[in-house]
């Protein structure tokens, strides 16, 4: 095992732009620990090689050229496969998308490209983002690389997964609920959900249009930093895409990191300071808050009323906006057709190619979502779940003129076994307890590893206001200087 | 009581384009009614007066520049169709013969 994959995406940058190593070299030590445990973690769906290494050669070359280099060219990067790659197998985890090669890149993935980054596959998920445990594959389920016979979370299992067991020093992934956050929390890895708009969804196949949100993933603050000022900004091609600079996230970052968080107000959300979590993350969450204290921050305790109703309104919006967006896979212009016979009308054909291509948590979503916007309930769910939404805005902006930023843990639980909650859908949703009032609201929110409960990973999530990226990132660096980072057991 | 019943779990996917089976029918509903009683309690806020937000970003009417800026070939918007003919995408018989 090379040396190599333990350095963070900084370091390794550093060490490529100042010749002691090449790209190339980089991306064949990890491509060399995914082979070697890949097999046992299944972080990856589509492993590229040769496009890897060949990504990575340009690297070498512009630098032997002497050409300037962007501050992470010739890293490499895990992808979700719920982005557009172009010519690279794309299926949200999906068997309706097996085999799809998109004719396009993601803006996202234009921009990973533009800096030089290098590519390594696509990793896997709950399918179209569906889940909080990547047990909702098509191809199968991730391992945890703390311990095997636990879940990574999800949907984003295979980016943390991947990131945790030193197959990528740096992932994508999405977050629609929590799918970045709570994978990171479970993994001990650094997970941001950008403000909502901040980066762009164009590329990025939709599941909650208007939730939907990519973001970094990285074993350390600064590296997630570094990464999200490559993916953010302004994009045309994405209609709610926000028009205003970058917050600068990597001064955020390095600031943060000298331990000083003086001045800095922080909210402790009082809803989710008590019941619902277990004991062990409980006690990491009040030992990092009295941390952040001894810092310098003051903290105070913030009543957010409405945020328990964040996670049912949220299970009515998110399935409503799902059963419009995943009508698009209809057998005609991508993906699986089946009963076409001659004999099967269009609509049968149609019907039949869903039922065989969507998974079961894909069908309740959708037959959820179904029935919330029917003319019957309209009103009495994805009517009232709107109205709920904005007033859990309003929590957020009025707790946002009290204090910076707004704390939690990430998730109620440590990782769970596999099949724990598979018997109970409404279990599985509990995971996304905290996440989810931020993607309501629509504002940033990172989860940072803060402790271990029983050997397993507990993330302390920090909530800034929209467009106040920056502010997340500096607390962030300040938790990690205090707490450090955290190693899974050798694979 | 029962929030949805398995008729009206048949009839929502009849709606949704999923020919689910008897088996996914049996399991479904009953999940789907556990679901539907635990997200039902939004409606014990009072908001009656509240506006809805369908988007946390207050943008609308977003027009990009009309400028001409490449888009995908023919060829490429076909590459990933399960089948297409002529240049088009083909489909299944959507009219019955004796229409």
């Amino acid at each position: 095992m090379s040396d190599l994959i333990k350095l963070t995406a900084a370091d390794l940058a550093g060490k490529i732009a100042a010749g002691d190593v090449s790209a190339e070299e980089v991306t064949r030590a990890h491509l060399d620990r995914i082979a070697e445990v890949d097999g046992r973690v299944h972080a990856f769906l589509h492993v590229d090689d040769s496009g890897a290494v060949e990504a990575a050669r340009a690297v070498d070359a512009k630098r032997a050229a002497g050409e300037k280099l962007g501050p992470l060219a010739g890293v490499p990067i895990a992808i979700k496969d719920v982005i557009a790659t172009k010519g690279i197998p794309t299926t949200a985890a999906s068997k309706i998308l097996e085999g799809w090669r998109p004719p396009y890149d993601a803006t996202v993935m234009t921009r990973i490209r533009d800096a030089g980054m290098v590519m390594l596959g696509k990793t896997n998920m709950d399918e179209f983002a569906m889940g909080s445990s990547t047990e909702y594959s098509a191809y199968g389920p991730t391992y945890n690389p703390w311990d095997l016979t636990r879940i990574p979370g999800g949907s984003g299992g295979g980016s943390a997964a991947a990131v945790a067991g030193y197959e990528a020093p740096l992932a994508i992934g999405t977050d629609t609920g929590g799918s970045i956050r709570q994978p990171g929390a479970v993994t001990g890895t650094v997970g941001a959900k950008p403000t909502y708009g901040g980066t762009s969804r164009y590329g990025l196949i939709a599941f909650s249009s208007s939730l939907d949100t990519p973001g970094p993933v990285a074993r350390t603050v600064l590296d997630t930093a570094l990464l999200h000022q490559v993916i953010a900004g302004h994009d045309p091609r994405d209609s709610t895409s926000i028009p205003l600079p970058v917050p600068d996230v990597v001064a955020a970052a390095r600031q943060g990191a000298s331990g000083d968080l003086t001045g800095v107000r922080v909210g402790l959300v009082k809803e989710f300071s008590g019941e619902g979590a277990e004991p062990g993350v409980m006690a990491v969450f009040r030992d990092t808050v009295e941390a952040l204290t001894k810092l310098g921050a003051e903290v105070v305790e913030i009543s957010c009323p409405h945020f328990q109703y964040a996670l049912p309104a949220y299970y009515l919006i998110a399935p409503s906006e799902c059963s419009s967006n995943l009508a698009r896979f209809d057998s005609v212009r991508f993906g699986l057709r089946v009963g076409d016979d001659g004999r099967n009308s269009l609509e049968d054909v149609m019907s039949l190619t869903r039922e065989a291509g969507f998974g079961d948590e894909v069908k309740r979503r959708i037959i959820i979502g179904t029935y919330a916007l029917s003319s019957g309930y309209y009103d009495a769910y994805y009517g009232q779940a709107q109205k709920v939404r904005t007033l859990i805005t309003r929590d957020f902006t009025s707790a946002f003129e009290q204090v910076d930023v707004l704390v939690s843990p990430t998730t109620p639980f440590t990782a769970f076994e596999l099949g724990a909650r598979t018997a109970d859908p409404y279990q599985m949703y509990l995971a996304d307890l905290y996440t989810i009032p931020t993607n309501l609201y629509g504002g940033p929110a990172i989860s940072v590893p803060a402790g271990l409960s029983e050997g397993l990973p507990v993330g302390l999530q920090i909530m800034a206001p929209t467009m106040a990226d920056d502010r997340m990132y500096r607390i962030a660096a300040a938790v990690e200087s205090t707490v450090g980072t955290f190693a899974p057991p050798a694979l | 009581m029962a929030a949805i019943s398995r008729e009206e779990v048949a009839h929502l996917a009849r709606l949704s384009r999923l020919a689910v089976t008897e088996q996914e029918l049996d399991r479904f509903a009953g999940q789907l009614d556990v679901i539907l009683q635990s997200v039902a309690r939004v409606g014990e806020v009072a908001a009656d007066d509240i506006p809805p937000t369908s988007h946390s970003v207050p943008l609308v009417n977003v027009l990009r520049e009309d400028v001409i800026v490449p888009g995908l070939t023919r060829d490429e918007a076909l590459s990933g169709a399960p089948d297409s003919a002529e240049d088009r995408f083909r489909v299944p018989q959507i009219l019955a013969d004796e229409e």
